[in-house]
């Protein structure tokens, strides 16, 4: 209940620069702990001279194979972990701001059913192709992303103006009926099953820098635009009448911030498959911690994102003698938290 | 599980207990059914697969309906190809194979009875259920599982054979099998340090430990399992690995069991991050094979040991 007072009474605070700094080494941090640290095939001692010597041009003691470990697998996977948690952080936040529902998640609109939708339809029909510059499943993964929201907007507009609710109705509705397909078509072709659910869970294990600049320009972009309309963002928790009394357009706002967030949630997904929970539960943990003005919110989630994904991934990696699906670290891992984070704060407030 | 099988095994017993009921003699040898012998085709044939119910095939079946693409092949090895009126959607060995678009993942008993048939011959069946459906319209179901042993699977191909009329081909083809293998095994030299493998199922690197039945070809050859890491059992044999741990253990041979399914082969190998550091994309030591071969327990595992050998010997 702390979280929906909180939201309904937001205190429009500005970002502290402690608190940011705070954020900031916090991802330094965990960038380094996961590219040093693993279970004992490299040593952290040996990476860690590795990057000295390629930071001062010494001599390393890794070979040419265990140098493309470090820096063709590990780099571009955590850098990826990173940008695909911001870009879901971010966008949770954005989706629950706009929405004003603290349930609000980045795949509320049919980002993640017009996605597994494509994907399942390419998994499934379309021949292996190989050397595209962006392969048909993240390509379609995006496309599908966004089309499912877009498809969301179209309809919620049609039946009902710019209010939240309708727009609401109609993702649950765009959403049942894309997985309808997904499974209509799954179910024609159970030979792919393994593939598609292997998508499902979500996971970085086959990345390469490629995936990371494919997916950077848009969450950049997303982040960027997210970060500056959070000042809009904390003017429509009053109400579209307050707002439209400050001179905004509260649809027009929304439209541009689910466009950026959903931007995002499609680019992460098309590299990463679906992640859970990420979106969800980063952005209640940042408004507990620091703040419930979308000025702190913003851009601690999308750095909270960052630390949270990449820790989670290193997980994922390494507790295993094989992968364990994203999906499952972040959920297994956040939700405990999460409830912690909860108690402490209720405790606080009491 | 065992409803049906047994109630199959009461029906073929109802001959020799009314003999016995008009005679009036009581005599409990009598009621057993003869063993089968290996010579004559004779039915009725008590069939008892390794973990799955046994049944007993009253007649020589004449219309067989097979949801397993491994038994397809074993089917038509064994010289009972005439006698197969349906194929599942997956078995696309032989091309002479009567091919539908029945599951045998998703199976419907209508759409199988729908072709007549007299055995139904399926990889699992839950509970049972779909051999009680099918035994409602006098159906016999044979669940032939997937094998946990080169010999289990030797062993169903013997038992295709009497269960098609066909025992001595079954037999001759699980002797001839075997022996092929292990001529291909006995002919490639061991070398002093024993090379190590990756089994790639797919481009998302799912493996398959040596505790797999494919995992068992290899072992045969006296490989070791990059998959493996201290315990082939471990995440149900079926492991997916990161690129990382690959590029760690760097294995002396690659097999790429996804080159139809996913477009993989040595070329596509090489241009993955870092994989060109790898001995063997060095060594040009990746093998693609036929993902259907490769997972399967039909005759042409004769042709993986083959691929095997040769990529062993660099040939």
């Amino acid at each position: 209940m702390a979280v929906l007072r909180a939201r309904t009474r937001p205190a429009l605070t500005r970002l502290r620069p402690r608190a940011l700094a705070l954020a900031l080494v916090a991802l330094l941090a965990a960038l380094v702990f996961a590219l040093v640290a693993d279970s004992g095939g490299l040593g952290w001692q040996r990476v860690l001279a590795e990057i000295v010597a390629q930071l001062t041009g010494g001599t390393s003691p890794l070979s040419e194979r265990e140098a493309a470990i470090v820096w063709e697998l590990r780099l571009p996977r955590v850098l990826l972990a990173g940008l695909v948690g911001a870009a879901l952080a971010g966008a949770g936040a954005a989706f629950q701001g706009v929405f004003r529902n603290p349930l609000a998640d980045p795949y509320l609109l049919g980002a993640a059913a017009g996605a597994g939708m494509a994907a399942t339809v390419v998994v499934v029909f379309a021949p292996a192709v190989t050397g595209w510059l962006i392969g048909p499943l993240p390509l379609a993964a995006f496309a599908g992303a966004l089309g499912g929201v877009g498809l969301s907007w179209l309809l919620g507009r049609s039946a009902g103006g710019s209010g939240t609710a309708t727009l609401l109705l109609a993702g649950v509705a765009v959403t049942a009926f894309l997985t309808a397909i997904q499974t209509f078509v799954q179910q024609l072709n159970t030979d792919t099953i393994k593939q598609v659910y292997t998508w499902t869970l979500g996971g970085l294990n086959v990345t390469g820098w490629h995936d990371v600049w494919i997916a950077l320009p848009y969450i950049a972009l997303a982040a960027i635009v997210l970060c500056a309309c959070a000042r809009l963002l904390d003017v429509l928790t009053l109400g579209d009448a307050e707002a439209a009394s400050l001179g905004i357009r509260p649809g027009l706002v929304r439209l541009v911030l689910l466009a950026a967030a959903s931007l995002a949630t499609a680019a992460a997904v098309a590299v990463s498959g679906l992640i859970g929970f990420v979106g969800i539960v980063v952005p209640h943990i940042v408004r507990l911690l620091a703040g419930a003005s979308y000025r702190v919110i913003m851009p601690l989630a999308l750095i909270g994102g960052a630390v949270f994904l990449i820790l989670a991934d290193f997980v994922a990696r390494t507790v295993l003698p094989g992968e364990l699906p994203l999906g499952v670290v972040t959920a297994f891992a956040g939700a405990p938290f999460f409830a912690v984070v909860l108690r402490t704060n209720k405790e606080r407030a009491a | 599980m065992i409803r049906v099988p047994r109630r199959a095994r009461l029906l073929a017993l109802l001959p020799p207990l009314l003999a016995l009921a008009l005679t009036g003699c009581a005599d409990r040898e009598a009621a057993a059914p003869a063993a089968p012998s290996a010579t004559a085709s004779e039915f009725p044939v008590e069939l008892r697969p390794e973990n799955a119910p046994a049944v007993t095939i009253g007649e020589r079946p004449e219309r067989i309906v097979s949801l397993s693409p491994s038994t397809t092949e074993t089917l038509f090895a064994v010289g009972a190809g005439e006698q197969v009126v349906a194929v599942d959607s997956a078995s696309t060995y032989p091309e002479q194979a009567p091919k539908t678009s029945l599951s045998g993942l998703n199976v419907d008993p209508e759409a199988i009875a729908s072709h007549n048939p007299d055995l139904v011959i399926v990889e699992s069946d839950l509970d049972g259920k779909l051999a009680g459906s099918l035994a409602k319209t006098g159906i016999t179901t044979l669940v032939l599982p997937a094998p946990a042993t080169l010999d289990a699977a030797y062993g169903q191909f013997e038992l295709v054979g009497k269960a098609t009329g066909h025992p001595e081909q079954g037999a001759d083809l699980a002797r001839r099998t075997k022996e092929e293998i292990g001529k291909l095994v006995a002919d490639v030299p061991k070398p002093s340090e024993p090379l190590s493998y990756y089994h790639e199922l797919d481009p998302t690197l799912y493996s398959a430990t040596s505790a797999t039945f494919i995992g068992q070809v290899y072992s045969q050859f006296g490989l070791t399992n990059i998959a493996d890491q201290g315990d082939p059992n471990a995440l149900g044999g079926y492991p997916q690995l990161s690129a990382e741990r690959i590029l760690q253990a760097d294995p002396d041979l690659i097999f790429l069991a996804d080159s139809q399914c996913c477009g993989q082969n040595a070329q596509t190998v090489a241009e993955r991050p870092g994989w060109s550091t790898l001995s063997a994309v060095k060594q040009g030591r990746v093998v693609a094979i036929d993902d259907s071969i490769a997972s399967r327990w039909s005759p042409r595992l004769v042709e993986l040991a083959s691929a095997v050998a040769d990529a062993v010997t660099g040939r």
